[in-house]
């Protein structure tokens, strides 16, 4: 969270998680993604920005196959997720989404209680055998939102009735309950006050720990604090792609420039 | 937006609008203003209009309908003589069965008629025939079933309360007076002084009549026992099956088309489809039914059942559009948030859409059902406004495959009888039927609450 010091944000030495090579999405006739290849490390926050229709949200979804629910997108082009082609025809997408977790723009919690919210990714999966067990994944799961400490009284109250920044921890406690090992987060705190923010920005940086998070933003300012990498997106093609602190202090790509001092966008 | 093109920088309009104050109105706001409250009048006449003519409408039905619910009897102790009704003497039921209701006709005329002169009670000029005659042609009947029952009875006296006719009825609650009397063939001014006598001795009373709502229908002859129970019966039988056949199949065709189907062609063309099979005239479902459940499947005519099945048909375009309505009504954000966890997508429908659906899926269904429970033309065809005096028999005996008949079709068939004393049962029976409607749009709502989630 240091914002003085990201050249010195070291994330040479870890491996890649996923590869992507040539990824081409049309929405009907209309592309939306072109050839994008872009190699995300494990372990590591990316952030992807850019303009409003710059394609860097269809990646994110092409990431855990959501796009698959919009029936006139096409994807081309191979994603790689530990050596695995994510599309492949033995790829079963309700797989995949227990591994590549998301959070929403929009906080969008069950209209149940937290618990069952927090619960049901491990149900379905079938991730715990017993009450206990799966006790024991709400709580982690809550902690490592850093919700637990709100919420422990009450885990039987309604998802829906916590404040927004609560409500978005706890979409993001409910995708790390299953455990998975990539986080996809689509503008998670565009409907969250300042506060709100700081504290999902915070989170962000403790989950590196232990997931590779891919960050979709529009606000330059967040991507700088909470990213190791970058990439900027334009008109649907990856522009430029590399350290945060590099990108923010000397891009290479003249567009890229451009967006971060403000001119196109 | 005068306003606002005044403050642009518009050379043709600014000289002539010059400086204008905010406290006048100009004339462009004016006609704005008014046309909005004109507006808003209509508005009010036409609620007003459409509340005093359902005012109206109410009042009508239960002026005339709220007598039916109660009905005038003559209660007499009578002697069931053994050498009358078992003349044999053997209590043999076979020999007692051998006794028509003529016979017993006769014998509660006979100690009806006793009974007066034993009292004392004297209209001059009264025939014996008119003095039985103010007893209903459903006694014999009812009291013969009495003694069949309990062949004991026989050789006492018991206290015997018979329906008076429609006519002594109609004159206890004022539709007949000694007026109407002189020109009416079924009654005589005699009987009509008569029936003041009995009623001041206490022995002909008004009271609440269950029978309206549990005696099978009656004929002309005796309007005064004729009741809605088994229109009631045929009703409730044809609630429960359409209830069960449309509500299945309407979700899963929502679920499936809303949810699961692709969208091409084919898909639009069914959802053209659905959504013109709601407003197919009913009669013509009444037609395709005979046609089809009776014609060909042979199914009983005038059952439930065959009711049943024609009225899902009309019904099920309703629940489907209903269905279709809530399930899109469910915010997306919350499928993607189940697809987003890995539920499937049978999970992200059963588990998330569904249950947020559903208030709008039963309240849907229970207004479609409603509107089935009013439908009249389609049970006309399949022989459902046949008269029916045998109550079916219960649900899981086969009762939907006995003839029955339904309420709506109930007050068509009274409402088309020639003996003024149905006016009154018809507009009852719609009272009835109203309150069916009344206690389904209730549940409709109470369920509505129950299942509704608070974002």
């Amino acid at each position: 969270m240091d914002d003085m010091r990201l050249v010195e944000r070291d994330v040479n030495q870890l491996h890649s998680k996923i590869e992507a090579k040539g990824v081409q999405v049309y929405y009907g006739e209309k592309q939306a993604l072109k050839d994008v290849d872009v190699s995300i490390l494990d372990r590591t926050v990316t952030a992807f920005i850019g303009p409003s229709g710059c394609g860097k949200s269809t990646f994110l979804r092409c990431l855990n196959r959501m796009n698959d629910t919009v029936a006139s997108a096409r994807v081309m082009g191979s994603i790689q997720i530990d050596g695995e082609d994510i599309y492949d025809a033995r790829v079963d997408p309700v797989q995949l989404r227990a591994k590549v977790g998301m959070v929403f723009q929009k906080p969008n919690p069950f209209p149940k209680s937290i618990y069952d919210n927090v619960a049901y990714g491990p149900k379905i999966h079938g991730l715990a055998t017993g009450k206990a067990e799966l006790d024991a994944i709400v709580e982690s799961s809550l902690r490592k939102a850093a919700l637990w400490n709100e919420v422990k009284d009450r885990l039987d109250a309604s998802g829906t009735g916590l404040s927004g920044g609560q409500q978005q921890r706890l979409c993001i406690a409910r995708a790390v309950a299953t455990s998975p090992e990539v986080l996809l987060m689509d503008e998670p705190c565009s409907a969250l006050d300042p506060i709100a923010t700081a504290q999902v920005e915070e989170l962000i940086d403790e989950l590196r720990s232990q997931f590779s998070v891919v960050i979709v933003t529009h606000s330059m300012q967040q991507a700088a604090r909470v990213s190791q990498k970058t990439a900027f997106f334009h008109l649907g093609s990856l522009v430029e792609y590399g350290e945060t602190g590099q990108i923010f202090t000397s891009p290479k790509d003249p567009r890229t420039e451009a967006y971060i001092t403000g001119r196109i966008g | 937006m005068s306003d606002a093109t005044a403050a642009n920088p518009m050379p043709a309009a600014a000289p002539a609008r010059g400086k204008t104050s905010l406290y006048t109105q100009d004339a462009l706001t004016r006609r704005r203003n008014a046309a909005e409250a004109r507006f808003k009048m209509y508005g009010l006449v036409a609620i007003v209009v459409s509340l005093l003519v359902l005012a109206v409408m109410l009042f009508t039905i239960f002026r005339d309908g709220t007598s039916a619910f109660r009905q005038a009897t003559i209660a007499f102790p009578i002697t069931l003589e053994a050498e009358t009704l078992d003349p044999a003497g053997a209590r043999n039921p076979e020999d007692l069965a051998k006794v028509t209701t003529i016979g017993y006709g006769n014998l509660i005329g006979r100690q009806f008629a006793n009974y007066l002169t034993a009292e004392g009670i004297v209209v001059d000029g009264i025939s014996d025939k008119d003095i039985s005659g103010m007893i209903s042609r459903d006694a014999p009947g009812r009291l013969r079933d009495m003694v069949l029952a309990d062949p004991s009875l026989i050789g006492q006296t018991i206290d015997f309360s018979a329906y008076a006719t429609g006519r002594i009825d109609g004159y206890l609650k004022g539709r007949v007076t000694l007026d109407t009397a002189e020109l009416d063939s079924n009654v005589s001014v005699e009987q009509l002084q008569l029936a003041d006598i009995l009623t001041e001795r206490g022995i002909l009373s008004i009271a609440f009549n269950m029978g309206f709502l549990t005696n099978p229908d009656a004929s002309d002859q005796r309007p005064e026992s004729a009741g809605l129970g088994i229109a009631i019966i045929g009703s409730l039988y044809m609630m429960m099956l359409v209830l069960i056949f449309t509500l299945p199949v309407g979700v899963a065709a929502s679920i499936y088309l809303e949810e699961f189907a692709p969208k091409n062609k084919l898909t639009d063309l069914i959802e053209v489809n659905i959504s013109n099979l709601a407003a197919v005239p009913s009669i013509v479902f009444g037609i395709l039914g005979l046609a089809i459940f009776i014609n060909f499947a042979g199914l009983p005519q005038s059952s439930s059942l065959v009711g049943a099945l024609v009225i899902s048909l009309m019904t099920l375009p309703t629940i489907i559009i209903a269905t279709r309505a809530a399930i899109r009504a469910v915010p997306p954000s919350i499928r993607d948030a189940a697809l987003g966890v890995g539920a499937s997508k049978m999970q992200t429908v059963f588990h998330h859409v569904l249950p947020l659906a559903m208030p709008g899926i039963l309240t849907g269904t229970i207004l479609g059902l409603a509107s089935a429970l009013g439908e009249t033309a389609p049970l006309l065809l399949i022989g459902m406004v046949a008269f029916v005096t045998n109550y079916p028999a219960g649900p899981l005996d086969g009762g939907v495959m006995d003839p029955a008949t339904a309420l709506p079709v109930q007050v068509y068939s009274w409402a088309s009888r020639s003996d003024p004393a149905f006016i009154e049962r018809s507009s009852g029976a719609i009272i009835v039927l109203l309150a069916f409607l009344v206690i389904m749009n209730v549940a409709a709502i109470l369920l509505r609450r129950r299942f509704e989630r608070r974002w």
